[in-house]
């Protein structure tokens, strides 16, 4: 006789497991990214993600070009923080060709970095709110803040987004006094908005039951996975680039690097919001520091500007990296003497972070799936490369 | 530490190992060695080496490369960077996931483009690319697909436009699209479909 | 603390946010949204999109030479120039065809970087938009071309700068010949 379903007894149900294909098309994957997820009821039991939708390789149009000629394509990888990754393709070739970089130019670098750090944690964080159901609201504040800032790089770079300020050896253009001066309100009128911000969101009790405790990153498990990033140090891993490579000119500044306990979302969100304490900071030093006059773009490279494709480094290679705001965004230039790389490699900060991805989902909900993912902080320009 | 104190320590540790010094990284003759060396850098008190930033190939035209790049978040130092050279036809390379994870998706990057075969790899397929792709994109050899073919529907396309196209192109296409395909690859060395 | 006051406090500074966004400006907190078809933020100096090609007086006289520098240092290639012939078959120094693509331009500026002749100039134009690619949205010689004055009209610091430039080079370039010519009158 065939057993009678009874709701008493879940043990006599008959059950299997359900195969969702999460994405690409999905608002919450933050681009084209996909999941193929199994569950058991609610529970997910294995996830394992699909990308390459906005695959365009990168790295093989790099190498048909001349060395300045990608600059602007490195922008379209991290399209939130063009500046950083400008930064990070900038720092390889420097290091590859020996380029010393002028005074002023180091300060702008730097300047330019740490906004973008501001305008990318500021919308992660918006992002990450809107994955848990706060639809819009954090986002919006975030990105009042965001267009300031934007507005900043429109007029010193020409462009909101995808910037192309950096060249090889310095910035692209000048920046007036009455930008810095713009700069500097906004350095001192940020830590009101996230008072603010935080106040409306760290101790709110929906995001405090949402995000602790889930998606936990044990220590070992991040370092062993080369995850890097405000992700890493929210596992408690004392691990800044800025602070153990000292490029550009980041030894001159103090600054403290935010570690979390746990290694959850909750960690990793509240990572982001002292980070950006810091970048106030550095930004306070660098503005007060900034040479008023000099160079823009060492002697050796201002007549490659005009002519990028008389550009030819040594033979050699060089692997550049900077603490971009999603991890450690590396360059792998290999130069065979010619005015186009030979190999040229992007190691992409988000990329890599989603290696444990299905670790730290297993177990959890499918809605909690959605939150880790926003917390791992993606853009899929760079996943995809 | 001199770049030959290094090699000899690791030379002392491993016996029998062949490393090499090229451009300031070490070369691993034998890529079979490439687990024992990378084990040692990352359990030896002295150099810690646990964190494994980036992997990637690397089309020398003679040979395929991979290159690790080694940092310690221990003891803050690095990068040290290893390479393994295998040849064109037979590249496989022991995989290192086992011992960083963060191998696992890098790792299947450079199979899907330069078509590196890392073995003991818990799932190497493609990442980038689709299944069923033909071929390793970064590979120089590779050649572009469709950049000299036209499908059928964009010949149409471009005929309604009153824009010429060679005859030559039209054949080509109308031959692709009686055998059901849409474009292929054209490789030096492989007979093309007439 | 009562588990809820989070929540509660959370909603008090959302209504906050409600009102200020009513009441103040948008440097405190206020709207900062322009509608923007009506209303227009004020363009930036050095906002770039899509190149343009400079002329002097009339648009017979355009300044690039069809050296094609900018087709070559283009990083997604699209720039396309014909050099132009008169009849006898002597390459002259202006294009006869200068195309560019704007499905495929990326806005970079590298053109109006590398060009040495200060001939083609990051435009402010952003209302592109057309039903059909062909017809509309590739650039032709005859619609890329603007006047100096336009230039200096969206641009000054820069046409200013430039054209400073370019009548000192003419002015050492006329002394060089002026020298040259009285160096050779004694023979």
């Amino acid at each position: 006789m065939e057993k009678i379903f009874s709701a008493r007894d879940p043990s006599a149900l008959n059950t299997e497991t359900l195969e969702i294909n999460f994405g690409p098309q999905h608002p919450s994957t933050h681009g084209v990214f996909r999941m193929n997820i199994v569950c058991d009821g609610e529970t997910v039991v294995s996830l394992k993600p699909v990308m390459g939708y906005l695959h365009r390789n990168h790295e093989q149009i790099a190498e048909n070009m001349s060395y300045a000629a990608s600059m602007p394509y490195t922008d379209r990888l991290d399209y939130f923080n063009s500046m950083s990754n400008n930064f990070g393709y900038s720092l390889a070739v420097e290091k590859l060709a020996n380029i010393e970089v002028p005074e002023r130019a180091q300060y702008i670098r730097v300047i330019m970095a740490e906004l973008t750090r501001l305008v990318n944690h500021v919308s992660v964080i918006g992002f990450l709110l809107n994955d848990l159901g706060a639809f819009f609201t954090p986002v919006l504040y975030a990105f009042r803040e965001r267009e300031k800032i934007l507005d900043i790089f429109e007029e010193v770079s020409g462009a909101r987004m995808m910037c192309n300020y950096f060249r090889f050896g310095g910035v692209k253009y000048e920046i007036q006094p009455h930008i810095l001066q713009r700069i500097k309100e906004i350095v001192k009128k940020f830590p009101k908005f996230l008072e603010e911000f935080e106040a409306l969101l760290s101790k709110n009790e929906i995001l405090c039951m949402r995000c602790q405790n889930v998606g936990v990153l044990p220590k070992e498990l991040a370092v062993s996975a080369s995850i890097t990033g405000p992700m890493l140090r929210a596992s408690g891993v004392d691990y800044d680039i800025r602070k153990v490579d000292k490029y550009s000119i980041y030894g001159r500044f103090k600054f403290r690097i935010p570690l979390g306990e746990k290694g959850d979302v909750y960690d990793r969100y509240y990572v982001r919001i002292l980070e950006m304490h810091e970048s106030l900071k550095i930004l306070d030093q660098a503005l007060k520091d900034i040479p008023a006059t000099g160079e823009l773009v060492s002697k050796k490279m201002a007549p490659f500007l005009k002519s990028p494709r008389n550009f030819k480094p040594p033979v050699g290679e060089a692997y550049g990296r900077v603490e971009a705001p999603k991890g450690e965004l590396g360059f792998y230039v290999v130069s065979d003497g010619t005015p186009q790389p030979w190999r040229y490699h992007v190691r992409a900060p988000s990329f890599i972070n989603l290696t444990i991805l299905e670790d730290m989902c297993l177990g959890h909900k499918i809605a909690d799936v959605i939150v880790i993912l926003g917390s791992v902080d993606i853009v899929l320009g760079e996943v995809d490369h | 530490m001199t770049p030959e104190e290094i090699k000899n320590k690791i030379q002392t540790a491993l016996p029998g190992t062949a490393l090499k010094w090229v451009r300031d990284t070490l070369l691993i003759e034998n890529p079979q060695d490439l687990p024992k060396v990378a084990n040692f850098l990352k359990t030896s008190e002295e150099f810690r080496f646990d964190y494994l930033s980036s992997v990637t190939g690397a089309d020398y035209l003679q040979y395929l490369e991979a290159v690790y790049h080694l940092y310690s978040m221990e003891k803050k130092t690095g990068p040290f960077v290893l390479r393994a050279r295998v040849g064109r036809d037979q590249a496989r390379i022991p995989s290192l996931v086992p011992l960083y994870r963060g191998a696992e998706y890098q790792e299947r990057e450079a199979y899907d483009t330069y078509g590196i075969i890392f073995e003991n790899h818990p799932d190497l397929r493609r990442i980038f690319m689709w299944e069923g792709f033909e071929g390793f994109p970064m590979r120089k050899d590779y050649v572009q697909e469709d950049s000299e073919i036209l499908e059928a529907s964009d010949i149409e396309w471009l005929e309604k436009h009153q824009v010429q196209v060679p005859e030559g192109m039209k054949k080509r296409a109308e031959e692709l699209k009686k055998q059901g395909r849409r474009a292929v690859a054209e490789r030096p060395g492989q007979p093309e479909p007439q | 603390m009562i588990f809820g006051s989070g929540v509660l406090r959370s909603m008090l500074i959302t209504l906050k946010n409600f009102f200020t966004s009513y009441f103040k400006g948008p440097e405190e907190g206020g709207i900062f949204t322009v509608e923007y078809p009506e209303t227009r933020l004020p363009e930036k100096e050095r906002f770039r999109n899509f190149p343009f090609l400079v002329y002097d007086r009339n648009p017979e006289n355009l300044r690039c030479v069809a050296c094609d520098i900018c087709a070559k240092e283009c990083p997604p290639k699209c720039i396309y120039i014909v050099r132009e012939f008169d009849k006898e078959g002597r390459p002259l120094k202006r294009p006869a065809v200068f195309d560019i693509d704007f499905t495929v331009c990326m806005n970079c500026g590298i053109c109006e970087e590398a060009c040495p002749f200060d001939a083609i100039y990051m435009d402010h134009e952003f209302e592109i938009a057309g039903p059909e690619r062909q017809s509309r949205l590739l650039y032709h010689k005859d619609d890329l071309l603007k006047s100096n004055e336009y230039f200096h009209k969206i641009r000054p610091t820069d046409a200013t700068a430039i054209d400073q430039q370019r009548r000192e080079a003419e002015e050492k370039k006329k002394a060089a010949a002026e020298a040259a010519a009285k160096a050779k009158q004694p023979d």
